[in-house]
């Protein structure tokens, strides 16, 4: 079985900071990680090795940089780290993203043949969520995305069983290999990577391509070139005119100031007193 | 029974000492494995922070070619601080400005960052997220490191310890004993964020230029430590710290952050910082107990370098210099042994210590043994002579019709009746012998 | 496998000359605002209905037409949809009915969806940022190689190039971005639930139904819905349509101190929210979680407990109409948004507004009665 799991690197939004004079993203200094939801899509993709042996080859799109995120994969048991990058692709929106990784994922093909391609469900800095569905309509692979769980894999028979998540239920979804499937987040936990494991990755010689050695032949369809959507603006949120009332805990007590708060509440909001009544009633 | 080395050393750490350590031995072609136990190197540092191009230039000779660095310090300012005035000596040179130049500013997460990329591009291995839990020993001898993930033994010939001044490891081994409080400072600093333009005017510096404000007196509440202000591209960076032992002792229960916010709105320093947004915090420990905290910083098959082994001028504030020089003489005394095919006994590691006591950093720490006793004891150098410098200043820069012998008269009375004679002899002894 | 549709070809720049921004006379062409209707087991997806109402705006700017796609089996109520539909602003309704089309799929939405945007040529179309709606975005703008933007949390004409204006949170929620597809169509939008308002259904309004073909059997659809697993109802937590929200945060100490969140929900009728820390944790559900990856809400009330308001929550409730936050901490986030707030602990202040909601509360109905 060979696997390949595309991987994004991303700055960890949870340390970014907006720049409080000029009011732009200070990235120096974050750190920069695996995408989380990546993770997820890993890790299954790493069952599915234990249960059926065979190949895990992590994938990724993005600067030199990328490569530490790559690794990081390589430590928790991937097999075989690629990463394609080039100047070229600098810019690149979803579109032109899933158009690289595709020829990426064919190039790897050549090598062996791919039966899933796994990607994250999104990204935590765009969060679009289209590349996985991108991939897949470019290389007509069947496409699973939300799913919750793989119930059974046929490697004879070439078939994959799968339950997904949609609104109110989950739907079971049977398609032919090779597919390719978003996890959804918290399906499942990242193993943790053993000291061997650790020294393994720090060494591993990360294959890099260029968009030749990628066999990208159209360059019309990479990079800011072939993306269709223009960042015409990025701002920051205006400014808050109205400021927050504040009930001083120290000047009354609770039960005032609970009842000040009922009074300012149902105030301001003419409605919601009544709606209240009619749940009570209820 | 031994295990084979992996490795020819293990660096544990990878901040400044870890990092001159671990670059020296893998551009020498050892084979080196850095273990960090922060998410990535740099995230568990803290400091001012100032750079000492003469320590790092030993280590990457051309490191200004691309090392994150904000400002060249082109004036240094040392102030004596009374509640709302401070006498101070400024030192601005345009030597400064000709490069190469000797101090930079800089932000220490950057910093880290991109000297560890220097370390990993000269060969050496680096995981983090590891924490090493302790040494391995074969009898006397060091011989690796257990760490605290699944398989988590690794062996190396020589240990190098680089883990900051929280250390533990060279305690649980019985190196070394507990840090006393008497020998550390916690110390606090906010960055501020401010434009451009303003830290230009407001300091009177160019676009690359940086400014070093070192402070001392009141500001302090009577405990014995120094405050700073430091000048990077678009942000300064102010800090405060004493002695820890000093904090919990002290009558008002002041806590560092309580000394920091008095020190911003100190009339001289307020202005300076004006306007400036608060987006980062940081505390640390400081190794200040000088030379004769200086535990034993070599072994059977082990080394301590950087905070590790309280390698830090609290005079002078100099700690990340005296780090990269250590790790930098432990790999060289590593490489020496090696090519000459010598064993990582103590015998063969002392090389380390003597050539430690040849260089700057213990000389300058012996020379200022005794200043963390002296101060410690005497915090009339944090109270009663800021005060005193402080009024005869006002005294004598106040033109109110006075004459100017009544003056100095006025001013020589009050640091006697102050101090008296002998209390005045006797502090400039003490600071005769603190400074000698 | 299936050849993707071939799209009309934009007008080919020569390659090396910077990207294409220009719109060719043929995609000019392109009219209409349209709103992908999600639709399950016997109703439609509100997020539809909330995206029809922001069509409207948008086509009247524009002075195009508003248009609707339904796709389903053929007992699925489409007809039925499709008056709601109109109700809401839709001026024609798009219907494709099939029985490949009973119960989501990839494949054959994708089809039906591609097939008639070739068709109609519409230049605008917008889905719910659903699972449904995520999956099926995707890979039609990748079948017509055109623009998508996911997450909006605005959506505007830009006055100059009359292209759609899309607004949405970037790293992490600190700043906006605004995304537009200049030179290529239709230009595609999801949005999530609750971001835009529910509008107001108007029963009078009138509108034609347009039939098509799917075109595509079940035997060329490699992928089988074998079963549809319903949670169980009891269970649902429907946070993002809900009228008062009391939410937990990390500054609650421990999970145990959730039931006073619950107690004053109950007492008010509302839900339970909370924030990513805690649902990370496992203190709460995950789908309590309001937030940039968790749930967007619109209460008329929200009131926060030990929740430090960062980023990434804030952007999940902030269109709450009245906003009450209780903190130990007077410096945090959450206070700047607010617009009341109470610095003190969540474990006291909570139950001492569960008594004053309480006794108000029944004070008033017994007035009432």
């Amino acid at each position: 079985m060979h696997i390949v799991v595309c991987i994004k690197q991303v700055p960890d939004s949870a340390q970014i900071r907006v720049h409080p004079v000029t009011n732009t993203i200070m990235r120096q200094g974050v750190p920069a990680i695996v995408n989380p939801y990546d993770l997820f899509s890993l890790e299954e993709a790493l069952r599915l090795k234990d249960k059926f042996g065979g190949k895990v080859t992590v994938l990724c799109m993005g600067p030199p940089q990328a490569e530490e995120a790559l690794r990081k994969c390589i430590s928790f048991g991937a097999d075989d780290a690629v990463l394609v990058t080039d100047r070229a692709f600098a810019g690149a929106d979803t579109l032109a993203t899933s158009y690289a990784l595709a020829a990426g994922i064919r190039q790897i093909a050549k090598e062996q043949a791919v039966d899933i391609v796994f990607t994250g469900k999104q990204t935590i800095d765009g969060d679009t969520a289209q590349v996985g569905p991108g991939i897949a309509k470019r290389m007509g692979l069947q496409l699973l995305t939300y799913v919750s769980r793989i119930v059974e894999t046929d490697l004879d028979g070439r078939t994959i069983t799968v339950e997904r998540r949609a609104e109110g239920g989950v739907q079971v979804l049977k398609t032919a290999l090779p597919c390719l499937i978003t996890m959804l987040e918290n399906t499942n936990e990242m193993r943790f990577a053993n000291l061997p494991a650790m020294i393994h990755a720090a060494a591993y010689p990360v294959r890099k391509w260029s968009k030749e050695q990628a066999c990208i032949e159209d360059l019309d369809k990479i990079g800011l070139k072939g993306s269709p959507t223009v960042v015409s603006k990025v701002f920051g949120p205006s400014p808050r005119t109205e400021k927050v009332e504040m009930l001083d805990l120290e000047t009354s007590n609770l039960r005032d100031i609970s009842l000040n708060l009922l009074q300012k509440v149902f105030t301001r909001h003419p409605t919601l007193e009544a709606d209240l009544l009619m749940k009570e009633s209820a | 029974m031994k295990k084979p080395s992996q490795f020819d050393a293990i660096v544990v750490g990878a901040g400044p000492s870890g990092n001159a350590c671990a670059y020296t031995l893998a551009k020498a072609g050892l084979k080196v494995l850095q273990i960090e136990r922060g998410e990535y190197p740099g995230s568990k540092n803290v400091q001012g922070a100032i750079l000492y191009s003469d320590a790092l230039e030993k280590i990457i000779p051309d490191f200004r070619d691309d090392a994150p660095l904000e400002r060249h310090i082109i004036e240094q300012r040392v102030w004596v601080l009374d509640d709302n005035s401070f006498v101070g000596t400024h030192y601005r040179s345009d030597d400064y400005n000709k490069p190469p130049y000797n101090r930079y500013t800089i932000i220490r997460a950057q910093f880290d960052k991109w000297f560890s990329s220097k370390v990993r591009e000269a060969g050496a291995l680096l995981i983090c997220e590891t924490t090493v839990n302790h040494l391995i020993m074969d009898g006397e001898q060091v011989v690796g490191v257990q760490c605290d993930r699944e398989a988590g033994d690794v062996y190396a010939d020589v240990v190098i310890l680089a883990d900051g001044v929280n250390s533990t490891l060279a305690r649980k081994a019985g190196f070394h004993g507990e840090i006393k409080d008497s020998n550390v400072a916690l110390a606090v600093k906010e960055i501020l964020f401010m434009p451009e333009d303003t830290i230009r005017q407001r300091f009177n510096i160019g676009e690359e230029e940086g400014v070093v404000i070192e402070m001392v007196g009141k500001i302090t509440d009577g405990m014995m430590g120094t405050g700073f202000l430091y000048t990077n591209k678009e942000s300064l960076t102010i800090g405060i710290g004493c002695m820890l032992g000093d904090f919990k002792g002290s009558v008002n229960k002041t806590s560092p952050y309580a000394l920091l916010e008095k020190l911003k709105q100190h009339p001289s320093i307020a202005p300076l910082i004006q306007g400036g947004e608060m987006k980062e915090y940081a505390a640390h420990l400081i190794p200040e107990g000088g030379f004769y905290a200086i535990p034993k910083v070599y072994g059977n098959g082990w080394m301590i370098v950087g905070d590790s082994g309280g390698f830090v001028n609290a005079v002078h504030r100099e700690g990340s210099n005296l780090a990269m020089t250590t790790g930098r003489l432990a790999a060289e005394t590593v490489i020496a042994a090696k090519a000459a095919g010598k064993p990582m006994s103590e015998a063969v590691l002392k090389t380390y210590k003597t050539e430690l006591d040849k260089s700057f950093v213990m000389k300058d720490l012996h020379k200022y043994r005794d200043m963390p006793e002296v101060f410690h004891k005497n915090n009339q150098f944090f109270t009663t002579y800021p005060e005193l410098v402080s009024k005869a200043a006002h005294k004598m820069f106040t033109v109110d019709g006075v004459d100017k012998k009544t003056k100095e008269r006025e001013i020589l009375s009050s640091f006697r009746t102050s101090r008296s004679l002998t209390g005045l002899v006797g502090d400039a002894v003490k600071l005769w012998r603190a400074f000698r | 496998m299936n050849a993707p549709a071939t799209p009309a070809a934009p007008a080919k720049r020569p390659a090396g000359r910077g990207r294409n921004l220009e719109l060719s006379d043929e995609l000019k062409a392109y009219k209409g605002v349209w709103v992908f209707v999600e639709h399950d087991r016997g109703h439609v997806h509100s997020v539809s209905w909330e995206l029809l109402g922001e069509a409207r705006k948008l086509a009247d700017t524009l002075g195009s037409p508003v248009g609707a796609v339904l796709l389903g089996g053929a007992d699925e109520h489409l007809e039925k949809f499709a008056a709601e539909a109109i109700s809401f602003g839709a001026d024609t309704v798009y219907i494709v009915t099939d029985p490949v089309l009973k119960g989501y799929r990839n494949e054959p939405f994708t089809k039906g969806l591609t097939d008639l945007v070739n068709k109609y040529k519409p230049e605008i179309l917008l889905l719910g940022a659903t699972s449904q709606g995520r999956d099926l975005a995707g890979s039609v703008a990748t079948t017509l190689l055109t623009g998508l933007t996911a997450d909006c949390t605005e959506l505007n004409i830009d006055p100059v190039s009359k292209a759609l204006a899309a607004t949405r949170p970037t790293f992490g929620g600190s700043l906006y971005c605004t995304i537009m597809t200049l030179a290529y169509r239709p230009q595609m939008a999801t949005v999530r639930p609750r971001v835009m308002l529910m509008p107001k259904a108007d029963s009078s309004r009138t509108g034609n139904l347009i039939h098509d073909t799917l075109g595509m059997v079940e035997t060329q659809i490699v992928t089988k819905l074998l079963d549809f697993i319903a949670d169980a109802h009891s269970n649902k937590i429907n946070l993002p349509y809900a009228d008062v929200i009391v939410s937990g945060g990390k500054g609650l100490k421990n999970p145990d101190n959730f039931k006073l969140v619950f107690e004053l929900a109950r007492v008010l009728g509302g839900e339970v929210g909370s924030t990513r820390p805690c649902v990370q944790a496992g203190w709460v559900e995950a789908d309590r979680q309001v937030g940039q990856t968790g749930k967007t809400v619109r209460p008329k009330l929200y009131i926060a407990a030990g929740i430090s308001g960062a980023v990434q929550h804030r952007v999940g409730m902030e269109g709450s109409d009245v906003i009450v936050a209780i903190n130990t901490d007077p410096n945090a986030p959450i206070f700047e948004f607010a617009h009341y707030g109470i610095v003190g602990n969540a474990m006291l202040v909570l139950p001492a507004l569960t008594k004053a909601f309480a006794e108000h509360l029944s004070k008033r109905s017994a007035q009432v009665a």
